[in-house]
């Protein structure tokens, strides 16, 4: 189990050297550092000065090791637009972009696993066709026109609701119900098949023939055993909980991560760009290290066995 | 060689007919009719719209769906929204297209050299597939496009790139499946290139699996694209994409709907179809390859 | 006859098992193989699961580079899989798997298979491949008419019949046949076995007939070597050990085949559980199942005695015994 652990600690910190050497590799190649993070504007003894600072007339191979040490210590630089450092503004924007998604993903696994395992416990009935039809409504429909379509109906037509802005709690709800609508499909749809696929195996009929209550056997032998896919979608949701709100920021002008990137992005503030990046990065990688962990522990067939592929 | 074509082809057009004739779903044959539809407004733009995407007409602006000579209404600026749309559907399609193919070869090529060479590259490969997951995409292409600016090259080369470890894994798959105690090891011993084991013998059997998953990449596809545009990072103006035309309409939602709803209703139908078309394919095609 | 392929000191190991913390732990699967091919002649290699027999067909083949030893074909050195010589060589030399159906494309007719090699090496023209094709399905066996088939469609006799067609393309000299009739159904077992023994008449060719199934090997081969544990523990005149085993393992084989006229009588049993090549005993590897063995036997490995034409590797031998003096001395 340790080793487990360990193997996986090693794979995820070599993703994260990659997407730092990703980010260092970005920057350089888009040019002068220099230029970009202080502005074209910025007069040349600043520009001296930091490249002095950065050791850009240093060997490549220099620049990449000052540049690992810059991350590690947590420097991100600064933004160009407020002039604060750039992760202190990353961090600030969390807790704003958790208020929509954390409610989001309550929903989908409120709401998307039962369904999808209803659906998968009365195949063919309306349940199951209402699922499936509303699950690929879900995630074919983008954010950003039912976000839109929820402002319409919502907030203009019938004007209950606010259409942006974060001054109270009736502005979150546009927002939580356009990130949810999406997941709670995919969930659903996920958990469904999930499902299905762990009622057709052999000890399933096993079970029965043994004389178990189909009650018994759904929870005690099929939900733990779909338990596992299902953690692997969760994972990725987990990990998305702080960047997959891009576009949804952007309509409800929610003042959130996602929308710090899309603003950043057009301003062309890299200093905030470079530690958004990371940042959103590490926290994928630390959930996906979590949920393998959660596999360990969930499927025995895993802790045993050594790395799969 | 060419008889063997002709006789796979014939028994898996006899079939596929005979299956088309027998229960294609209605919810198929809207989506495929849907797709031909698109694919013809894509190839056939230039002749089919009204007028010139550019083509403004002030005194006509915002005009509702239905005044005579702009079917779709007009835009803020005047300009015909259905001219639009056509662009936008050949711009859009195209990209996807060239995104969807270009992440196929490269997926599929990678696996390939991570099963046949094993070792170091394999490791690099699955590292690299690993760093592309744990990146969510959008993030990663909002970074790419901040630091390097925008151009329709970058735009589908960028977008290329998603989705690509997914051929990927299933490409290696397959392959290390194939090798050893199979046929691939089969050839090999009978003095085969790797090369032509690959292209003659794993390709072939690895194409169906492709293809439902190239069907599956496509309308994320168009949706990555779509978002990207809607923020205004995507297709930059004066190009159109489905995207950026509901980006554009957003700001007149109140007073002109039809602006942002066309688009839109163009990316959930082709998404859709495309969708339940490969769904289709998948249950169809899985199990005759048992 | 000439010696067409020639082994000596051949060895093949895996390592598993290495992660970052864990000791890799060494498989040998062939240790230290000597063996000498001649031309015509039909040799059967039996052993069990874990003996290497398999490994060793590969590595006579140049499919597996040995980990040690020298392998020599035809007084040249054997080319090192993969190169443009090696697969020159596939022309003079082939193999016939085990599983037809894992060792065919289940997308190719069965026609185009066969013409596969023709198109690979390339010294036949296009027009006239369709012919050679024809021809060497009708020296397997097969109908014209199953051309178009497509493997799955075939029956396991069938498909192993395409497999042989497809080996013989290039008219090769040798042949090395890993367990073919295994996955067979008894009854069509002979007729492939009959196939494989007409066409080596027929081509000239020579084989090495890999099995774990004796009477098989018994109607079908010159000279038999037996395998345990990835050593060669007995070798000579198929006749002759069948007749007169003289290690204690083949015996034993020999003993529970069947014979007219004298039945199960003397079958000697083994005890304990099948080698596991991952953990060797000391010794004599055959020492924990062997109801002979002493402390002798776990102590020191013995090596081959050579007798005339018969090798034989047992602590428990005196140079020329027979069957009955062998009785005598474990009396």
């Amino acid at each position: 189990m340790l080793r487990h652990i360990l193997s996986r600690l090693v794979r995820s910190f070599l993703t994260l050297m990659l997407v730092m050497t990703f980010a260092f590799l970005v920057l350089r190649l888009s040019g002068d550092p220099a230029l970009i993070l202080l502005g074209p504007d910025a007069p040349q003894d600043a520009i001296n000065a930091f490249r002095e600072r950065w050791g850009l007339n240093d060997p490549i191979w220099k620049q990449y090791l000052a540049y690992l040490v810059q991350l590690l210590t947590l420097d991100f630089g600064v933004s160009m637009r407020d002039q604060v450092p750039a992760l202190d503004l990353v961090l600030s924007r969390i807790p704003a972009t958790l208020a929509i998604t954390l409610p989001a993903l309550l929903l989908k696994i409120g709401l998307g696993i039962p369904a999808g395992v209803y659906a998968a416990l009365h195949r063919q009935s309306i349940a199951d066709r209402g699922v499936i039809t509303l699950s690929i409504l879900g995630f074919t429909v983008p954010s950003f026109v039912l976000g839109l379509l929820l402002v319409l109906v919502f907030a203009v037509q019938l004007g209950w609701l606010p259409s942006g802005g974060q001054e109270g709690v009736e502005h979150a709800l546009l927002p939580i119900l356009t990130l949810s609508v999406g997941g709670i499909g995919i969930m659903a749809r996920f958990a469904r098949s999930a499902m299905i696929e762990v009622l057709g195996q052999p000890y399933i009929r096993t079970a029965m023939a043994k004389g178990l209550s189909w009650r018994s056997v759904v929870w005690k032998h099929a939900l733990p055993n779909a338990a596992v896919p299902i953690v692997t979608l969760l994972g990725f949701m987990i990990g998305s909980l702080i960047a997959g709100a891009a576009v949804v920021e952007s309509i409800f002008s929610w003042p959130g991560v996602g929308r710090l990137i899309v603003t950043a992005v057009a301003n062309r503030d890299l200093a905030v760009v470079q530690a958004l990046l990371l940042v959103i990065a590490s926290s994928m990688i630390v959930a996906n290290f979590l949920v393998d962990l959660a596999y360990g522990l969930l499927d025995p067939r895993l802790r045993s066995r050594r790395a799969a592929h | 060689m060419t008889s063997v074509e002709a006789t796979l082809e014939s028994s898996a057009k006899r079939s596929l007919l005979s299956r088309l004739r027998l229960n294609l779903p209605f919810l198929i044959w809207v989506s495929l009719l849907w797709l031909i539809a698109m694919l013809l407004v894509a190839v056939f733009a230039d002749q089919m719209r009204p007028y010139a995407i550019t083509k403004m007409d002030l005194s006509a602006r915002m005009a509702a769906p239905g005044t005579p000579g702009h079917l779709l209404g007009t835009d803020d600026l005047g300009r015909d929204v259905l001219s639009r749309l056509m662009q936008s559907i050949r711009v859009s399609l195209v990209i996807a297209f060239g995104a969807t193919l270009l992440s196929a070869v490269v997926g599929t090529g990678l696996g390939f050299l991570a099963a046949q060479f094993r070792g170091w590259v394999e490791g690099a490969v699955m590292a690299l597939a690993d760093f592309q997951a744990a990146l969510p995409f959008l993030i990663m292409s909002l970074a790419v496009l901040a630091f390097f600016g925008n151009s329709m090259v970058l735009l589908v080369c960028l977008m290329g790139f998603y989705g690509w470890e997914r051929y990927a894994r299933i490409a290696r798959g397959l392959a290390i499946s194939a090798s050893a105690q199979g046929y691939a090891g089969a050839v090999l011993q009978l003095g085969a290139t790797p090369a032509r084991v690959y292209l003659r013998h794993i390709l072939p059997n690895v194409a169906s699996t492709l293809i439902v998953s190239m069907t599956l990449t496509f309308p994320e596809i168009i949706l990555m694209e779509s978002g990207l545009s809607f923020l205004g990072l995507g297709v930059q103006p004066p190009q159109s994409s489905l995207g950026n035309m509901v980006g554009f309409g957003r700001e007149y939602l109140t007073q002109a709907p039809w602006i942002m709803l066309a688009p839109s209703f163009v990316i959930v139908m082709t998404t859709l179809s495309i969708s339940l078309l490969g769904d289709w394919l998948r249950d169809r095609l899985d199990p005759t390859l048992r | 006859m000439s010696v067409l392929l020639q082994a000596s000191g051949l060895c093949q190991q895996y390592t598993t098992g290495t992660t970052l913390f864990k000791h890799p732990t060494v498989v040998r699967a062939v240790d230290s193989i000597d063996l000498e091919i001649r031309e015509g002649e039909i040799v059967g290699i039996v052993g069990e699961s874990g003996s290497g027999k398999s490994t060793l067909g590969r590595m006579l083949l140049g499919i597996e580079p040995p980990y040690r030893g020298e392998l020599t074909w035809r007084g040249a050195p054997m080319p090192a899989p993969g190169t443009p010589e090696w697969r020159r060589l596939r022309r003079e030399m082939q193999l016939i798997f085990q599983d037809p159906l894992a060792a065919l494309d289940r997308r190719m007719t069965i026609a185009d298979q066969i013409g596969e090699p023709f198109e690979i090496h390339g010294l036949v023209p296009r027009e006239a491949i369709r012919d050679r094709v024809s021809e060497l399905m009708g020296k397997v066996g097969l109908r014209p008419d199953q051309a178009g088939r497509y493997p799955h469609e075939l029956s396991g006799g069938q498909r192993q019949r395409v497999v042989i067609a497809r080996a013989l393309a290039m008219a090769p000299k040798f042949l090395v046949c890993d367990e073919p009739v295994s996955a067979l159904d008894v009854s069509i077992q002979a007729q492939v076995v009959n196939l494989l023994y007409d066409l080596q008449l027929e081509e000239g060719l020579t084989m090495v007939f890999i099995s774990h199934d004796l009477k098989v090997v018994r109607n079908l081969c010159d000279r038999v070597v037996v395998m345990y544990l990835g050593r060669i523990v007995e070798e000579g005149p198929a006749d002759e050990i069948f007749a007169n085993p003289r290690h204690p393992y083949t015996q034993a084989l020999v003993s529970s085949v069947p014979s007219a006229g004298r039945g199960h009588a003397k079958r000697i049993l083994l005890q304990g559980d099948p080698p596991n090549p991952a953990s060797r005993p000391s010794g004599c590897a055959f020492h924990p199942r062997c109801h002979l063995a002493d402390a002798a036997c776990k102590a020191r490995a013995p090596a081959l005695i050579r007798d005339g034409h018969r090798l034989a590797a047992c602590l428990k031998l005196r140079a020329a015994p027979n069957q009955d003096q062998i009785r005598e001395i474990h009396a």
